[in-house]
Parts: structure tokens; C-alpha cells; sequence
């Protein structure tokens, strides 16, 4: 029988959560970097074994943790034993840093962004919100960053160079949410290994189709009438999340700050489908693992009240590709509850049917082991979810 | 030699229990010591200083003998007694609660 683990960030540590197939009973594994925050977890498709985490500190900066062998043991690639034994006889300790390329060689010497007051800021590195290893390769691995880049690793995360191509898509245009200017999502697809598209708080979504050598904006049709009242914007949107089934590479649906759409066109232009939902604001977005029609969302009644409409925790489904939604319940609090669903704290596993969980900021995580019909609470007390990610092994 | 108390989320990180002790080429300054520090311990590279400019993180500070110099020049030679190790440098995160 399958079994499913979950690799869950918090604000003060890493959670594995593992079960059977059947999805019933878990066990919890965890804390792992205690005190720390774990933005992002994720296991490389190819390897199942090799994890990436980001783990990051405000007092020390960021570290990246990698795990062979499952998430028994972890270590910051490039520092165990056998890698100090190098030709210069030095260890490197590079896996955590990420320098922007501002050099000549490149072509793109770009240093500055947009800040909120309109001045133009150097680019300065933050921390690491999301690693998505390749589907290929489990030594290859990009790092979507704060202040918003995108890193490529190819030795399993002991070093990375920028993909400065990205920054030329209009960067100095680009300006902080909220959340601050964090690159946090990343699709990539087997079907089209030169295509990654890459989302951006507050710039919005960008399409490289040569390997993330090149980029450009992918933000028609994006509406934004009151943080961003020009219709023909090319960046400056605010995307929360992105997401894709991988037997339909050019439909994409997207979670905006406000409003919900989908993209049948690979980015080219943008649909509203907010339809019949409580509230189109929201973080994030999954597609089912089967029906690429069928997409979740967790709406959230606005941005400045990070809580569910009405203390209602209900994550909707639409079967239809959207417009068409209908409210999941079962099982989840739909009183008195104020907690927020963070943009990569939604997951669906591999399984049929379909499983699907989240994490919220107050510490639970949900999963539904029937698509979404029925939930149940796998813990109730952790740290607050930043982020869940699954791994479906054999 | 020299001893370098460390925070206890670097211990971790570093793998170590209690204090490190280096042997320091050269005066005992900040930057001798953190090069020394690094060059055992590459983990702890980029969370004390920056990579590239050295420059300290925000929320880090330096106490030797009871005395905060995270603001000395970091090649200003370290109290004798943390020279010789009878005192220990300590690296320390500081207070950065609300």
C-alpha cells in the first residue's frame, strides 16, 4: 500500500506527517530546525528520498537543509564530511548564498526595483519562500526568493546562480506586497521542459519558454481596479498563487489577491471565474490530481481581515474549471473560526481518490482523503502553517 | 587558542555542544575569528556576516569580556584575556522580541 507524507513548514519548525494509503491514522515527525522558520519543504519527483528545505531566521539569515534519505537526517549541502575533502581542500559553505547577477556578462546589470514610495531600491536577499526541485533531475532545484529572483541550483542545492533573465522582464516595475517582493511559485512540466512560469507579489506571472533564460510578463487580462487602476498594466499585480494539472500545461488557474481566474492559453490571457464564491480573495489554489477541471480554493473574506467569510472555514471546489462552486464543510470548524490559509499551504496527493490537505495559521492541518467531500483535522496544535507540500511513495 | 561561545540555534546548526575552540593564526581579531570559525564550521557561513561584504547580520552581536564591540572595527585585536583564551568571545543573538 502507498504511503503519503506531508512535509509541513511552520513559523518554528519542519512537521512530517506520515499515514497508509487508507489516509486515516498519521503519525508526526517533528520538530525538525526548531525556533526556525520553515518557509518551504519539497521533495524532488525523481527521488522521493531528497528533500529541500528553506529554513530562515531573522537573527541568521537563511540555510538550506537537503535530506537523502527521507527526512531521517538533513544537512546543508556542500557541509557533510565527505564534501570537505574537496581538490583546494576547503569546504564551501555556498548553499545559502544567493548573489543577484548584476554583472556585465550577463547583459543585465539591473540593481534596482520600484519601493512603495516610488524611489528605486537595490535588490537585497531575504529568504527563500519556495524550492521546486526539477521533475527530472534530483540534484537539479530552483529557489524562488525574496527580494524576488529566481536561483537555479545543479549540485543539489551547493550552490546557485541567478536566472537574471527574469529581473529583465520589466523588474524595475516591480514593487513589495504586503508580504514583501517574494518570488512563490514555480511550475514546471515533463511535457515542456523549456517552460517554467514563475508568480510574483506584486508583479505578477511571467513565462520563460527557453529554461528560464528569457521571461515575459503573462498578466493580460488580470484586473486589479483598486490597488491598480490601469487595465493595461503589464506587471504590478498582485498573484498569490498558481496552479496546474500536468496533462494540461496551457490551462492555468490562479489565485489573485483578488479575484480567481484561468488562463486556457498558457499565460497569454486571463479569465475571470470568480463566479459564486463568498469571496474572490484568497492564497491558495490546487487542481484534483485526476479531473484537471476540478480546482480548490479557500476563500478569505478580504485583505485586511485574513480570516474565512462569516468564521466559516469552507474550502470550495469547482468541477467545471470554475465559476461553478460549491462550499466543502464537512468536518471543517464553521463557527468562531479566524485563521488564514497560506498561498503554498494547499496540496493534493497522488492517490485515488484523491487526497487533498492544507495548513492553516492557526496550527491545524486538514486533509480529505475523498477530493474534499469529507475533512478531518491531522493535528490541531503546530506552529503556524506556512507551507504543506505531499509525497506519494510507493 | 581561542573560545567562541555560539548562540543556541548555531550550535545546533554547526553541530556542536558547549564551546568551540580555534586555533587563530595571527592577531585574534573578529574577522580572524570568524574566518576561523567558518573555514571548521561552513554551515555557519552567511549566518553571522554576509558572504560577500562580511558585513554583521542586524540581530548578531559580539561580547568580549563582558563588553559589546560589535561596533569596533572587526580587525581590532581582541581583549588579551580572549586572546588566550581565558574569556571566551561570545556571539550572540540579540534581544529582538516585542
Amino acid at each position: 500500500m502507498s504511503t503519503i507524507r506531508l512535509l509541513i513548514g511552520t513559523k518554528k519548525g519542519a512537521f512530517m506527517l506520515t499515514s497508509d494509503g487508507k489516509r486515516r491514522q498519521w503519525t508526526v515527525d517533528g520538530p525538525h530546525f526548531g525556533g526556525w522558520e520553515l518557509y518551504h519543504l519539497k521533495g524532488s519527483p525523481a527521488d522521493p528520498d531528497r528533500i529541500y528545505a528553506s529554513q530562515t531566521s531573522s537573527w541568521f539569515g537563511q540555510v538550506i537543509q537537503r535530506s537523502d534519505d527521507g527526512g531521517r537526517t538533513w544537512n546543508p549541502p556542500g557541509t557533510k564530511p565527505e564534501d570537505l575533502m574537496g581538490a583546494d581542500g576547503m569546504p564551501k559553505g555556498e548553499s545559502n548564498m544567493f548573489l543577484y547577477d548584476a554583472s556585465e556578462k550577463s547583459g543585465r546589470p539591473l540593481t534596482t526595483h520600484q519601493h512603495y514610495d516610488g524611489s528605486q531600491r537595490p535588490w537585497e536577499f531575504k529568504r527563500v519562500w519556495h524550492l521546486e526541485p526539477s521533475l527530472t533531475d534530483p540534484d537539479t532545484v530552483y529557489a524562488g526568493v525574496e527580494d524576488a529572483a529566481i536561483f537555479k541550483s545543479t549540485d543539489g542545492g551547493k550552490t546557485w546562480k541567478e536566472l537574471a533573465g527574469l529581473r529583465s522582464a520589466k523588474g524595475q516595475l516591480w514593487q513589495p506586497g504586503a508580504g514583501g517582493m517574494c518570488l512563490h511559485t514555480i511550475l514546471l512540466n515533463t511535457g515542456q521542459p523549456d517552460r517554467m512560469f514563475v508568480a510574483i507579489s506584486a508583479a505578477g506571472s511571467f513565462r520563460s519558454d527557453d529554461a528560464g533564460q528569457t521571461w515575459r510578463p503573462t498578466n493580460k487580462g488580470l484586473m486589479s481596479q483598486y490597488e491598480l487602476p490601469d487595465p493595461d498594466a503589464e506587471v504590478g499585480h498582485c498573484v498569490h498563487c498558481i496552479a496546474m494539472h500536468p496533462s494540461r500545461p496551457n490551462t492555468l488557474f490562479m489565485q489573485k489577491h483578488w479575484d480567481v481566474l484561468r488562463s486556457d492559453n498558457g499565460g497569454e490571457s486571463w479569465q475571470e471565474i470568480s463566479g459564486n464564491l463568498p469571496s474572490d480573495f484568497g492564497f491558495p489554489i490546487a487542481v484534483h490530481t485526476h479531473e484537471p477541471n476540478t480546482v480548490y480554493v479557500v476563500p478569505i473574506k478580504s485583505d485586511s481581515e485574513h480570516y474565512p467569510p462569516e468564521g466559516k472555514l469552507r474550502v470550495y471546489r469547482s468541477k467545471v474549471g470554475g465559476d461553478d462552486w460549491e462550499a466543502l464543510t464537512k468536518g471543517l470548524p464553521q463557527q468562531d473560526c479566524y485563521v488564514n490559509i497560506l498561498r503554498d499551504a494547499m496540496a493534493v496527493d497522488q492517490l485515488d481518490p484523491c487526497g487533498i490537505y492544507f495548513g492553516t495559521t492557526g496550527g491545524q492541518v486538514y486533509g480529505s482523503s475523498d477530493g474534499g467531500d469529507n475533512w478531518a483535522p491531522i493535528v490541531r496544535d503546530l506552529p503556524a502553517v506556512l507551507s504543506v507540500e505531499v509525497q506519494t511513495l510507493p | 587558542m581561542i573560545r567562541v561561545v555560539l548562540p543556541q540555534h548555531l550550535r545546533t546548526l554547526a553541530r556542536v555542544d558547549g564551546e568551540v575552540m580555534l586555533d587563530i593564526a595571527g592577531p585574534a581579531t573578529v574577522d580572524s575569528v570568524l574566518n576561523g570559525l567558518e573555514a571548521r564550521y561552513p554551515m555557519l557561513r552567511g549566518t553571522i556576516r554576509d558572504h560577500r561584504t562580511k558585513q554583521r547580520r542586524p540581530f548578531i552581536r559580539f561580547f568580549a569580556c563582558e563588553q559589546d564591540v560589535s561596533h569596533e572595527p572587526t580587525d581590532t585585536p581582541l581583549p588579551p584575556t580572549v586572546a588566550s583564551g581565558a574569556e571566551p568571545l561570545l556571539i550572540v543573538g540579540a534581544m529582538a522580541g516585542g
